[in-house]
């Protein structure tokens, strides 16, 4: 029946206009992956940093180790997103991609603009728990325009990082639980659910 | 799959199809994908539109004329700094005939498998 095959194609269409136009579905599991591996390595290097010397250089050393876990995380999720994009067929920068990124936006500069001040009033010990909340808030914004998983990562993230500010002294730990482990979960979640059968 | 070929542009459909609930003005793909666009947003600027559809300007403006001239979509002008900014929403009748054509849809692939 070729009137029924063209129903079908219509419905096709209806689908990919409604996701293309609302949601980013780009989002790949091994972007998850790759910037929870990058952050457990970070955690490591810190970790075993720390255990060898205990001075003022060690607020510089974790900075400049997270500085860098931020920027290996960006760009492999960049990555791994923009390749399952182009698999997909789809654009990875479209009107919906740039939404997506203004409102994580703002919870980000604030977590980020909190961290600068928290350094400079020796209030150190709540930068971890800190950048935890307001990526976890981030993420909960992102949710809306991406996988409904990452509300779930959000909120995660952002019990993880209360804690992170009540047992402030285990701040590295719960930074390394949150940004490492969670994301690999839920990288895993994502392949699974949405890369593995496609 | 987003290739362009999954758009046609072909009104010249015949209009024999007296089927309650399917909507002519949707049988055209573009004019299809642009309400399924605003089903799901509220207002989306033209420019945004032609980037999903992925057809030309002349041929999305025809289209979005269409669907205006039958109220199912209003239009706002606006400037930002000094270009003009030209977006669009769903009216309550557009709203209305897309969700009625979307039920008759599913209803005949229903009743053909």
């Amino acid at each position: 029946m070729e009137s029924s095959e063209k129903h079908l194609k219509d419905i096709a269409v209806i689908k990919q206009m409604m996701e293309r136009s609302s949601r980013f579905i780009s989002l790949s599991g091994w972007s998850g992956i790759g910037a929870g591996f990058f952050a457990l390595l970070g955690t490591a290097v810190a970790w075993r940093y720390m255990a060898e010397d205990e001075d003022l250089s060690t607020e510089i050393f974790l900075i400049v180790d997270w500085a860098i876990v931020l920027i290996l995380a960006l760009v492999s999720s960049f990555f791994f997103s923009w390749r399952k994009a182009r698999k997909q067929g789809e654009k990875f920068w479209s009107p919906v991609t740039a939404r997506l990124v203004w409102i994580m936006m703002i919870p980000l500069f604030t977590g980020g603009a909190l961290s600068i001040i928290f350094i400079y009033q020796d209030l150190f010990q709540l930068v971890a728990g800190i950048t935890l909340i307001f990526y976890g808030l981030a993420l909960v914004n992102a949710g809306r325009f991406s996988h409904r998983e990452t509300v779930v990562l959000g909120i995660t993230e952002i019990i993880v990082g209360i804690a992170a500010i009540l047992w402030h002294r285990y701040g590295l730990y719960f930074w390394g639980i949150g940004f490492g482990l969670f994301h690999i979960i839920y990288g895993i979640a994502l392949y699974y659910k949405y890369d593995r059968q496609r | 799959m987003g290739s362009p070929s999954t758009i046609n542009t072909t009104d010249s459909v015949e209009m024999k199809n007296p089927i309650e609930g399917l909507n002519k003005l949707f049988e055209s793909r573009i004019r299809l994908g642009v309400m399924s666009i605003l089903m799901v947003n509220e207002w989306v600027d033209f420019i945004s539109l032609r980037e999903y559809l992925e057809i030309t300007d002349g041929n999305l403006a025809s289209h979005l004329k269409a669907l205006e001239t039958n109220g199912f979509i209003e239009i706002k002008k606006q400037f930002v700094g000094r270009k003009p900014k030209t977006s669009y929403r769903k009216t309550p009748a557009g709203k209305q005939a897309f969700s009625e054509h979307l039920g008759a849809l599913e209803h005949l692939i229903k009743k053909k498998s």
